[in-house]
């Protein structure tokens, strides 16, 4: 499992080191966005999702009469992490695990075609990367705020997953392979969950201004091309390391 | 695209290069479907802000 082992390893450190980078700058660009539009969720009423009101709610007797109802909503949607640096941890939690499994799936997919080499092609796997799993998918499925009229869970889920998976293939399929009917099949493979159509809310009517809601699409897409590129190239680098220290290993004993 | 003239684990065999890959791609998958698909409420609440800056489907 010496394979396995190496792949788990650089994908470890790429993650980890791309996943904290993409939490920071989602602590400046798009969690200020989030925290925004939560104001017009609870404004609104309806669906909410506090995080933090769960500890604030028991004696806190000072607060209005709203208290109990928003303490029986955070008990209904269960535990969630304490608004500030509990509610940042967690995020860079989960872009580090994230990470680290984003770049098991690049890693793996790219020693099928030979290997990352270095740290430029590790950029272009990179920007291949944020092509399948962030440019595809959010054309159908903009990044959506809390509070956004959305169509059922299961069945984005399920549209995301495909579009994902039709992309790397239809991507794959154009680099790898010379042949124009694969080529063909590669762009319809692209295009095809996009004329099927992502599941749209019955409804668009939204709480959120449409500026705010423009704001955060660019700031997703934004930060995911820089953590695909960082992904990429921290891959390379490492891998080429790995690989160096090998070859060095192996022309020392000849 | 150039690739790598150097593999990782030259000495394994194709059909065990081709499993361990597999199966790194696949950890990749449960662990990232784990945090941004997860249905768990906890889950769900802990990655809340993560899955909205991905665009993944939430709520």
């Amino acid at each position: 499992m010496t394979l396995f082992r190496n792949v788990v390893f650089i994908a470890a450190i790429a993650g980890l080191v791309a996943g904290v980078v993409l939490a920071c700058m989602q602590a400046y660009a798009t969690v200020p966005l989030i925290l925004k539009a939560e104001v017009y969720e609870q404004a609104g009423g309806g669906h909410t999702h506090d995080h933090g009101l769960a500890p604030a709610a028991p004696g806190s007797n000072a607060v209005s009469s709203a208290v109990p109802a928003e303490a029986a909503t955070a008990q209904e949607e269960g535990w969630a992490p304490a608004d500030g640096f509990e509610r940042f941890a967690f995020n860079v939690v989960a872009n580090v695990v994230t990470g680290i499994g984003f770049a098991l799936i690049l890693v793996a997919a790219s020693e099928f075609a030979g290997g990352i080499g270095n740290w430029r092609q590790g950029v272009f796997w990179g920007f291949a990367g944020f092509a399948v799993f962030t440019l595809a998918p959010n054309l159908g499925l903009p990044p959506e705020l809390p509070a956004m009229p959305t169509a059922d869970l299961a069945q984005r889920q399920i549209w995301w997953t495909a579009t994902v998976v039709a992309t790397a293939a239809g991507l794959g399929l154009l680099a790898f392979r010379k042949s124009l009917p694969l080529a063909l099949l590669a762009v319809a493979l692209i295009v095809a969950p996009h004329i099927f159509g992502a599941p749209q809310p019955d409804s668009f009517e939204s709480p959120i201004p449409e500026g705010l809601h423009h704001q955060f699409v660019v700031a997703v897409t934004l930060t995911n091309l820089v953590f695909w590129l960082v992904l990429g190239a921290v891959v390379g680098l490492v891998r080429g390391r790995l690989t160096g220290t090998a070859t060095g290993l192996r022309e020392n004993l000849a | 695209m150039n690739t790598a003239s150097v593999s990782l684990g030259a000495s394994v065999s194709s059909q065990s290069r081709f499993v361990q890959l597999a199966l790194a791609a696949f950890l990749g998958v449960f662990v990232m479907g784990f945090v941004g698909f997860s249905h768990i409420d906890a889950i769900h609440n802990a990655a809340h802000d993560y899955r909205h800056s991905m665009g993944f489907p939430c709520h």
